[in-house]
């Protein structure tokens, strides 16, 4: 459910002319300090919280780690990951080539269907694969003229990986296709010029430059399935984030903070690969080579399995879910007799979006200035610190949130200000890495020349820095909306009793068999959704 | 007042790996062109944004007219300095027009001030452009925008930051004229910063030389040229030949036999001998030289010249003698020499 991989991370930059002095930072540095400093304290609340609780059961909590069960739950979230990234990878790749580099017919239409795979819940692609490939699903009555009367039941491991490869590939296409396209085009011609023929140049050129990429998004990739919980839950295959929300639901804290802490450690580790792997790529990138027209493949007899491989895969991942809702809003299964009214879930999640997006936008404005001019190591620290939500899933921010608000802040417990406090934490760096790379992208001669021309740093940072940055921030706006639409751990835990949104509502529908009031608030999820990815796509294009 | 800028032992230390300043002292008078001349890397960017305020000074102290806006007890902001800064990529806001861009730093929005900026637009001659947007303009254009702007508020200094740098070769001398026409136009006290020793002798009433963040000669382009103090100057800015002599006070023995010295020395020297100095002809006055090569450039001539003794010397001529390769040709010094020490000082010992 995380999609800070649409938003480049390195894009064009503006480097700044190294340490710049004191009068020279952005309005009231002390003030953003300030203010930096109760967010982070905000923010790290959970992870201390955790970290008390899981040290707090000391022998019993190491004693419940080591029973059979719970170790078995770290070697399913293993395999999970392993499997997927592998799995996503296979797709992940030929398609980010046959959309960037092969005269493959409708590249674009090929990749925005590509990327809306990503922006569907996993939890809503699961639900409905539980369907059509269920044992007397879609599929099966497509076979049932071949003989095959039952199909066996995907729920469990395979409905996971299936779930989870589809919707988190776009995270391997994405990096890999931007590594193709902004390939130095000139190395491969200098191979072929030494008398290398196309496939010694793409596996001892390309290949090379692509594999930052790659185990970027494959890092991603992994990331992902560790902190994803609706498409576990739905295919009841016991990962860490399903066990933790069952340990969750019947308030067994220590037992929960043991697992999130195993689970906050190995997020950890698979972060701290991901840093070198990015820090390793800056090697790889010389030279511009972004502006001629890089050399398409004729795909020529390849063209028909090209084509079919990817309407595979958009099928699986898009038309499936879509197909199934349809079928489902066509009402020939049951519909929950309990009535909710699609206006209240609409007000519902878009309200509390709109409110979540705009308080991390807020929230995210002192941090980004200080990343952007971080001269002491406090700014620095205050800044990674900030990024804890990174470090963190989903349900761990809820199941922390909820443990200490029970025993500590019962005013807040299951109250609205509560759960958007929990998106925040979960979200607030996609706004800090949007608004901070919105900042860095401009000019910093800007903002003197504004000075030179007689403004204060403050009138400065409003009159020129702010509207230049307007369309980065935004697109981090959207974001976080988009996000917190969709998010459902953070809501099914923290959520006032009877508030419901399209998310809770998908949930419970599919707990109680009532497929049909899935359909309505599903398509309009997903609806939103591409609407939001399109306008995010379009900032991107638009800085190119 | 007497100085439009004074800087007193300016310094600038960094952390890192920027350049430095180190205790520079300039004066520039009202209405003068100054050009801050050096290698790139050498401290000439950091020393225009001390004095734009960008940078606060290590030590020593910074002198605008009559007030000193810098030193260890005061620092005044940049928005408070009226200096003005065209910078190397312009740095035009891209989100408003021309116009605004112009009218920004003007404080009176009203009747004057609309004024100002159609007088900007016209001594820019961008009247014809004011509604459209930076990204729309040439780099000429950008660049005479980028002018406009820092002079509308009317600034007591402008600073150019390597202001040329970004243009065609074919454009570039184009800008230059124009630009040193509104200058003086608008009498303005101008401090340029370049890496181009062309451009800084076309172009400034005085030259200051920085290597290495130090200030090592400040001269009329004419005494930097043909008065180098030092060695590092001589070779940085124009062609120079350079012989090694044996200096007797006003004149030297070398390959070319006794040379005359602008300034007395003493000891072994090296003679710096600029290639317009050589007179080459067929008459037998001076050394005998024979042609190396030849380059012929349509306004003058490069002449790779051998001595006797095998020492090489390159001499430029004008174009209405003929001359090539093989050639046994007689060559004498038209002025005297420069006699650099071991030191590489040429300053009389």
């Amino acid at each position: 459910m995380e999609h800070s991989g649409l938003i480049p991370t390195q894009l064009r930059r503006y480097r700044d002319r190294g340490a710049p002095d004191l009068h020279l930072q952005f309005g009231n540095r002390q003030l953003a300090q300030l203010v930096s400093v109760v967010l982070v304290a905000v923010v790290m609340t959970p992870v201390a919280f955790i970290i008390i609780r899981a040290i707090g059961a000391g022998q019993e909590g190491i004693e419940y780690l080591l029973q059979a069960r719970n170790l078995r739950i770290v070697g399913n979230s293993i395999a999970l990951m392993v499997t997927v990234t592998f799995l996503a990878s296979l797709i992940g790749v030929p398609f980010a080539w046959l959309t960037s580099r092969s005269d493959l017919p409708g590249q674009r239409i090929w990749l925005v269907l590509g990327l809306l795979a990503m922006v569907i819940p996993s939890y809503l692609t699961a639900v409905t694969f539980t369907d059509a490939f269920g044992p007397k699903g879609a599929l099966q009555q497509l076979l049932e003229p071949i003989g095959v009367d039952r199909l066996p039941n995907i729920k469990g491991f395979v409905g996971a990986c299936l779930t989870l490869t589809f919707v988190t590939f776009p995270y391997v296409l994405l990096p890999v296709r931007a590594a193709l396209l902004y390939s130095d085009r000139s190395l491969e011609e200098a191979g072929h010029s030494l008398g290398l023929n196309r496939w010694q140049v793409f596996a001892k050129i390309t290949l090379p430059q692509l594999q930052p990429a790659l185990a970027a998004g494959m890092l991603m990739v992994a990331l992902y399935c560790l902190a994803d919980f609706g498409a576990v839950a739905v295919m009841r295959f016991n990962a860490f984030t399903r066990a933790i929300f069952l340990q969750t639901e019947s308030f067994r804290m220590d037992k929960a903070s043991v697992l999130a802490l195993v689970l906050v450690a190995m997020t950890v580790l698979i972060l701290m690969l991901r840093s070198r792997v990015q820090h390793r790529g800056r090697h790889y990138r010389i030279g511009t080579g972004a502006n001629r027209q890089l050399q398409t493949v004729q795909l020529g007899k390849w063209r028909l399995p090209a084509m079919l491989f990817c309407g595979t895969v958009v099928f699986v991942g898009v038309f499936i879910p879509l197909l199934v809702l349809l079928d489902w809003l066509s009402g020939r299964t049951l519909t929950n007799p309990i009535h909710v009214s699609m206006t209240e879930l609409l007000r519902n999640t878009v309200g509390v979006s709109t409110i979540s997006a705009l308080t991390v936008a807020v929230a995210a404005l002192p941090l980004a200035l200080l990343a952007l001019r971080a001269s002491s190591r406090i700014d620095r620290w205050l800044v990674n610190l900030a990024y804890t939500g990174n470090v963190l899933p989903s349900i761990v921010i809820a199941l922390a949130l909820v443990f200490f608000a029970s025993q500590n802040l019962l005013s807040l417990y299951q109250t609205l200000p509560l759960l958007i406090i929990g998106y925040s934490i979960r979200y607030l760096p996609f706004s800090i890495g949007a608004t901070h790379s919105a900042f860095a992208q401009i000019n910093p001669r800007y903002e003197e020349a504004a000075r030179s021309l007689g403004l204060s740093a403050r009138a400065a940072l409003l009159r020129i820095t702010l509207p230049l940055a307007r369309g980065g921030i935004l697109a981090g706006l959207a974001l976080v909306f988009l996000n917190v639409m969709k998010e459902l751990p953070t809501t099914l835990i923290l959520r006032p009793i009877g508030f419901r949104t399209f998310a809770t509502r998908i949930w419970s529908a599919y707990d109680e068999a009532f497929l049909s009031s899935i359909a309505l608030p599903g398509f309009v999820l997903i609806l939103v959704s591409g609407l939001v990815l399109i306008v995010i796509l379009r900032h991107n294009d638009s800085l190119h | 007042m007497e100085f439009s800028l004074q800087t007193e032992h300016l310094t600038k230390l960094f952390d890192g790996d920027l350049p430095a300043v180190r205790d520079v002292t300039l004066r520039v008078q009202p209405g003068e062109i100054l050009t801050i001349l050096g290698p790139s890397g050498g401290g000439k960017t950091t020393t225009l944004r001390l004095i734009a305020g960008f940078e606060r000074p290590t030590g020593g102290s910074i002198k605008i007219g009559d007030s000193v806006v810098a030193d260890a007890n005061h620092f005044v902001p940049p928005e408070k300095r009226k200096v003005g800064m065209v910078f190397q990529d312009y740095a035009l806001f891209p989100h408003i027009n021309v116009e605004e861009n112009i009218a920004f730093g003007i404080r009176d929005q009203k009747r004057e001030g609309e004024k100002q900026v159609k007088r900007m637009l016209d001594l820019v001659g961008m009247e014809a452009d004011a509604n459209r947007m930076p990204h729309e303009l040439s780099g000429g254009q950008q660049q005479r925008v980028a002018l406009a702007r820092a002079l509308a508020p009317n600034p007591d200094i402008l600073l150019l930051d390597e202001p040329f740098s970004n243009l065609d070769t074919g454009l570039r001398a184009q800008v230059r004229n124009d630009v040193r026409d509104i200058l003086l136009e608008t009498e303005t006290t101008a401090i340029f910063v370049t890496h181009d020793q062309q451009e800084a002798l076309s172009l400034s009433d005085e030259i200051a030389v920085i290597f290495d963040g130090r200030l090592v000669q400040v001269a009329t382009p004419h005494l930097i040229y043909n008065r180098p103090v030092n060695s590092q100057v001589a070779h940085f800015i124009g062609e120079a030949n350079f012989l090694p002599g044996e200096a007797f006070g006003l004149t030297a023995s070398s390959s070319l036999g006794a040379v005359k010295l602008f300034h007395p020395k003493s000891g072994p020297v090296q003679l710096m001998i600029r290639p317009e100095a050589i007179f080459v002809g067929h008459q037998e006055i001076g050394n005998r030289a024979s042609i190396v090569w030849r380059e012929f450039y349509g306004h003058y001539q490069r002449l790779g010249l051998e001595l006797d003794d095998g020492s090489e010397l390159i001499a430029r001529t004008g174009v209405d003698r003929f001359f090539q390769r093989g050639d046994n040709v007689w060559i004498s010094l038209q002025m005297p020499a420069l006699a650099f020490d071991q030191s590489g000082d040429s300053t009389a010992s």
